[in-house]
């Protein structure tokens, strides 16, 4: 058997990459986690349907077409984070203690400078006395290679619920 | 259970018991969802023939169906055997619907059609025409919209509406003043939220006191010209109208513009969708005369129906989950025909201002779940809510430069806000739950 070392490197450097993304999230430096993100970046977190195992095609509302939970670029990461920020966002406010575990990280392909990345998301939202929320699904992102590091340049996000069982999503995926 | 003591609409005063207390809450279910129409879906969900989308009567589930017919019915979901939900599906086409425990199915019309070994296992016993699917007595498709009663004395759905219909039309005519044309963009939210069923549905009825709680998204700026949490020319050059019918119990957040108002500037982040609708604007004055100086706001139709009528143009249903919890669903409407660009537009609006994802209603659903959490407590309950705001000010005879204008209205262009719109709902809700049956309710 031959290890393509390469491979292990790249897997490392993502590794690494999306455990301190949750680092800063956890840790509420939501300004330096949302400069992880390319200007173009598209955050995407589709809702999901129950269909027949035979139209599986439809289980998931549409990119750029339909209603997601959220569908949305940098600007609108931007003004979330500044909301958290105003000190008035009630939601927020004593703000959530989360815990952001990332496992299965596969990486899919790097060509380029782009690498797609799959992974699973276990987010623990815990707020005032004893609100919780398990949230638990994957993600697909692609990460771009830049100076020191990457940035991501797309983050698709499915959430393994149909109804929300969360009354809001006021923290980050 | 008499509400003596509990539902004081004329002093503004109400009790807590009402949103936390069991035995309410069960007889809601009878004598208010059992008995009002509620709002089903919408008929762009179900275009052809064998279309169905799952939805909510109360706690109880209910199919939305095209039959091949192409006819629509609203049927309980649950067999006429032994009670298996026979459809577990959010949407989609089908020939019938299978009921996955013993077998027995189901025409798109409700009809019993499939019985597994018939004619050996009941002989000729079987009466198969009176065991379809439960249909709801009477169902109607109002401009679109699909709305269905579990009671066969309620009055026909218009004579529901009543005078309410000029406002809710806001809702459901085109941007430029045609009747109708709404179309649902896909994709239905759906979420919990730990808080009774009244506390949305009161809110939107004309809940305008309440800036503190978005102060962070106005401060943030999501609107559709880049500023606040939406466009506020139009509003803050019209008088403000607090639109009530308590005997209806439906109810409107209202604008009315000065009789000499020019088209207010909005949308000034995409200039082709400001374009838009300006052209809408204009065409609707010309096929609207002096009712385009109207537009909508949020509001609820009795009981737990929530239009929002201007933007971010929505349609949320608080489906009660016990007295302590909400499931809340919205859909997101816009002209059929409006072009790709604007469609495009409203929809990224829709998603970051409502819904558990956008930064307005987050705060609002912080508010309502430590409302009601903090409402339960013994001590808690033996102090009632005030709905005392602009008590005594409104009038049933609203008029402006010759503009007549139906309901119990509170001017609040001065006094901000008013608690006129929940004292309507709280007066019809009061009246269904002492009724005994809608002969008592038609007035
Ligand atoms: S419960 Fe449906 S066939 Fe028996
Ligand atoms: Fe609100």
């Amino acid at each position: 058997m031959t290890v393509d070392v390469q491979q292990l490197l790249v897997k490392q450097e993502v590794e690494d990459f999306l455990y301190r993304e949750a680092e800063l999230l956890d840790e509420r430096r939501f300004e330096e986690w949302l400069e992880l993100f390319t200007d173009d970046v598209r955050y995407f977190m589709p809702m999901r349907r129950n269909v027949p195992a035979d139209e599986l095609a439809r289980e998931f509302t549409r990119e750029g077409l339909d209603v997601n939970w959220f569908d949305e670029g940098k600007d609108t990461l931007t003004r979330r984070v500044k909301q958290i920020r105003t000190g008035v966002h009630w939601a927020e406010q004593p703000p959530s203690r989360t815990c952001h575990m990332v496992s299965n990280v596969q990486v899919l392909s790097a060509a380029g400078d782009e690498v797609c990345v799959k992974s699973r998301f276990l987010l623990y939202r815990n707020r005032v006395e004893t609100e919780t929320d398990v949230l638990v699904g994957k993600r697909e992102d692609v990460l771009r290679r830049v100076a020191g590091g990457f940035q991501i340049a797309r983050r698709k996000i499915v959430l393994d619920q149909n109804v929300l069982l969360a009354k809001n999503l006021t923290f980050f995926f | 259970m008499s509400l003596d003591g509990l539902v004081d609409v004329a002093r503004g005063v109400i009790s807590r018991e009402i949103f936390v207390n069991e035995s309410i809450y069960r007889q809601e279910l009878e004598q208010v969802f059992g008995r009002a129409w509620l709002f089903i879906g919408h008929e762009s969900q179900i275009p052809k023939p064998g279309d169905f989308q799952a939805s909510f009567m109360g706690e109880e589930s209910v199919i939305l169906c095209r039959d091949r017919g192409g006819k629509i019915h609203v049927f309980l979901n649950s067999c006429r055997h032994r009670g298996m939900k026979v459809c577990r599906y959010d949407d989609g086409n089908t020939t019938e619907f299978l009921c996955p425990y013993h077998g027995w199915s189901y025409g798109t019309d409700g009809a019993l059609v499939g019985v597994p070994f018939a004619k050996d296992a009941y002989g000729e016993q079987l009466d198969r025409s009176r065991w379809g699917l439960i249909e709801v007595a009477q169902m109607e498709n109002y401009k679109g919209t699909i709305w269905a009663t579990w009671d066969r004395d309620a009055p026909p759905f218009l004579d529901y509406l009543g005078g309410y219909k000029l406002y809710f039309d806001l809702l459901l005519d085109a941007w430029d003043g045609r009747e109708g044309g709404t179309e649902v963009i896909g994709g239905i939210h759906k979420w919990l939220i730990p808080c009774n069923w009244k506390f949305p549905a009161e809110n939107f009825s004309g809940d305008r006191y309440h800036g503190v709680s978005h102060r962070s998204v106005d401060m943030v700026g999501i609107g559709p010209s880049g500023k606040g949490r939406r466009d506020m020319q139009e509003r803050n050059e019209a008088r403000w109208l607090d639109v009530t019918f308590p005997d209806l119990g439906h109810s409107m957040i209202a604008f009315l513009r000065k009789h000499d108002s020019p088209i207010a500037p909005a949308y000034q982040d995409a200039p082709a969708v400001a374009d838009y609708f300006r052209r809408c604007e204009e065409e609707r004055t010309r096929r609207r005369g002096e009712l385009w100086r109207l537009f909508g706001g949020p509001g609820t139709v009795f009981p737990n129906a929530s239009p929002l009528a201007r933007q971010p143009r929505t349609l949320a249903v608080w489906h009660p989950r016990g007295p302590h919890q909400t499931e809340c669903w919205r859909i997101y409407l816009v002209d059929a025909d409006a072009p790709p660009e604007v469609k495009d537009f409203l929809r990224h609006y829709y998603i970051r201002y409502s819904g558990p994802s956008g930064l307005t209603e987050q705060d609002d659903m912080e508010n309502w779940n430590y409302a009601h959490a903090a409402s339960r407590g013994t001590v808690a309950r033996q102090h009632p809510y005030n709905y005392e705001m602009g008590l005594g000010r409104a009038t049933e005879s609203f008029e402006d430069h010759g503009l007549k204008l139906p309901g119990r209205i509170a001017d609040v262009t001065v006094a901000n806000a008013s608690e006129n719109n929940q004292r309507g709902f709280y007066t019809r809700w009061r009246q269904f739950m002492e009724a005994k049956s809608w002969a008592d309710l038609k007035r």
